[in-house]
């Protein structure tokens, strides 16, 4: 069964960061969200196995704060 | 209308004529296509049943259209599939759209080898005009009355009895059992008290039946955000008699009452059709809903199709999750009534066919949130995928304008017996059996009306009263009842879903599994 990888995984996870905040450069905050939701779908059907992305669910819901700000 | 509406004769039911009336076996409240169908059905199982129904007309507008492929299978076992799809629109293949770009099409029956196409769009009242001339053909078993109207029941432990109101006065009639076929806004339901839990969506839709000469091709078509009605969603169905559905999303805040107008109709199919001239032959708004029943069987009264559920449109799901009721209930109730039922086989008609209703309300709940998504998280989310869409193959699938109904299968059923490996997942225990051609014409046309023992590539054996049926695995057969396997025996129910398969004979194990799919 396969678990979802939450130990580091990202070839260089500065440059991808990087490269993430360049995405949005210059976006709107609307753009910006659909942009997101692009991204988190392209994604998931990646990842496609069901387990792991209930567990990637669960892991982004239980972060963060209830209004989302800190 | 297009159609010429035809009135049934009313007759003055024999108790208002001093002449006694029953008891009866079985009280079919409804003649709607449920109704008829169950009539015709029991009528095959050699079951006596009156069929009574408010009105004197079959359904007035064309409101179901879409027969499934399991539907047809179902009504050609009832005697009316073929002149179904001799009449009816043939059709496979659906095309989505975005604005006026296709996003993609989907081919719903992509393999050959079955007898009957993925669906056919038939208007219901042509449905119900076949079916009440089938039952037509069982003066015996089949007693229909028009302008019988169910007032009030009651239930005991032996029965039902129930007070029918006629243009000659009141009278009461007693059956053992009473099937309420009544429809979205079922009496009975009503008059027995019963909650309708579910949900209702912020939505409503107009549906127009328009008579246009056109050559538009056989398929469904579905825009999200066509040019034509800005920011909705539209489908657009082929019906005989050069009649086209038009079903155009209004939102929330429309009025039903305006939108039904024809000068506010007309305009908005203007915009979709052009130039060519048409008239509206029928205009109807709907809202999104799904509900059901907590439980189908109250005792000696039995919910089927809408008055036990409801559906969302954009599926088929709510007609041909109905007929699939039919086709699950009947052959139980016969049993029941002759007394080789075991005791959990009524009970399983309650289980298989909310489990049925789960999985059709779970589709169109999913379909409406797609088409109908709340501001937010869920706009943002379609806009999403049919942006990918454009590019992406996996997001196209994604996009959801109704997940058409396709055969429950009835995994986990207490009815269900043994299965064996290596035979294919797709005639599992529960499933309906995949039809096929064999060496003497289609499988499903070869069942019996009871249950089948169907032996493939091997000797077959008798045992009891089942009848058995014996094939040879050509490519097709193979593919879809032996697998990886060199033979294999399936017991059949009588509603051609499989209760249990080997891949060889064994007299005790066929016995046991029998019992089982009996309630025992």
């Amino acid at each position: 069964m396969a678990e979802l990888v939450d130990t580091p995984n990202i070839e260089d996870r500065d440059g991808f960061y990087q490269d993430l905040l360049a995405a949005h450069d210059g976006l709107s905050e609307a753009q910006s969200q659909a942009l997101n939701a692009r991204l988190v779908l392209v994604l998931a059907n990646h990842i496609g196995n069901g387990q792991v992305l209930r567990e990637a669910l669960d892991l982004a819901k239980s972060t963060g704060t209830e209004d989302g700000k800190i | 209308m297009a159609y010429t509406y035809q009135e049934f004769a009313y007759t003055k039911p024999p108790a208002l004529s001093g002449v006694s009336d029953g008891p009866h076996q079985v009280l079919i409240v409804g003649a709607g296509p449920i109704g008829l169908a169950m009539a015709i059905d029991l009528a095959l199982r050699g079951v006596a049943s009156v069929v009574v129904d408010d009105n004197n007309v079959v359904s007035v507008g064309s409101r179901a259209i879409c027969w499934a492929k399991r539907t047809l299978e179902i009504f050609d076992r009832l005697g009316v599939g073929q002149q179904m799809v001799a009449k009816g629109v043939t059709w496979k293949l659906g095309r989505l759209y975005r604005g006026e770009r296709e996003v993609y099409n989907f081919d719903l029956l992509p393999e050959d080898g079955h007898q009957m196409p993925a669906f056919i769009n038939l208007q219901q009242y042509y449905v119900e005009e076949y079916l009440i001339e089938r039952c037509r053909t069982f003066p015996e078993l089949i007693d229909l009355r028009f302008k019988n109207k169910l007032v009030s029941c009651e239930q005991s432990s032996q029965g039902v009895a129930v007070e029918l109101q006629t243009p000659d006065g009141p009278y009461r009639l007693e059956a053992d059992y009473l099937l309420a076929c009544d429809g979205a806004n079922s009496t009975v339901r009503r008059t027995m008290g019963l909650e309708f839990d579910g949900q209702l969506f912020e939505e409503r839709f107009l549906i127009t039946d328009i008579v246009m000469k056109a050559d538009f091709p056989s398929e469904r078509r579905f825009w999200f955000e066509p040019p034509f009605h800005a920011g909705q969603s539209a489908l657009l169905h082929k019906q005989p008699d050069d009649i086209y559905r038009i079903d155009l999303q209004l939102g929330w805040d429309a009025d039903p009452e305006e939108e039904r107008k024809p000068e506010n109709v007309i305009p908005r199919i203007k915009r979709m059709v052009g130039d060519r001239p048409f008239e509206i032959d029928w205009v109807s708004v709907y809202t999104f809903q799904c509900r059901r029943l907590q439980r189908f069987v109250h005792d000696r009264v039995i919910f089927v199709g809408d008055s036990a559920h409801i559906v969302s449109p954009f599926g088929a799901r709510g007609g041909n999750g109905g007929i699939q009721d039919v086709d699950n209930l009947a052959w139980k109730l016969a049993a029941a009534l002759k007394g080789t039922a075991g005791p959990g086989l009524l009970e399983s008609y309650d289980q298989e066919r909310t489990y049925g209703a789960d999985e059709n309300i779970m589709n169109s709940s999913r379909s409406t949130n797609f088409m109908s998504p709340k501001p937010g998280a869920e706009a943002l989310f379609r806009e999403a995928v049919l942006d990918l869409a454009a590019k992406a193959p996996f997001a196209r699938l994604m996009v959801n304008s109704g997940r058409l109904s396709v055969p429950c299968v009835l995994d986990g059923s207490v009815l269900n017996g043994e299965d064996a490996e290596g035979l294919p997942a797709i005639s599992r225990p529960g499933a309906a059996l995949p039809d096929a051609p064999t060496d003497d014409g289609w499988l499903l046309n070869r069942l019996a009306t009871g249950f089948t023992l169907l032996f493939v590539d091997c000797e077959p054996h008798a045992l009891g009263d089942l009848e058995t049926l014996s094939v040879k695995a050509d490519e097709m057969v193979r593919t879809r009842l032996l697998g990886s396997a060199q033979s294999a025996v399936y017991l059949i129910r009588p509603d051609q879903h499989v209760a249990a398969r080997w891949t060889q004979f064994d007299a005790d194990k066929v016995a046991a599994a029998h019992r089982t799919a009996m309630g025992f």
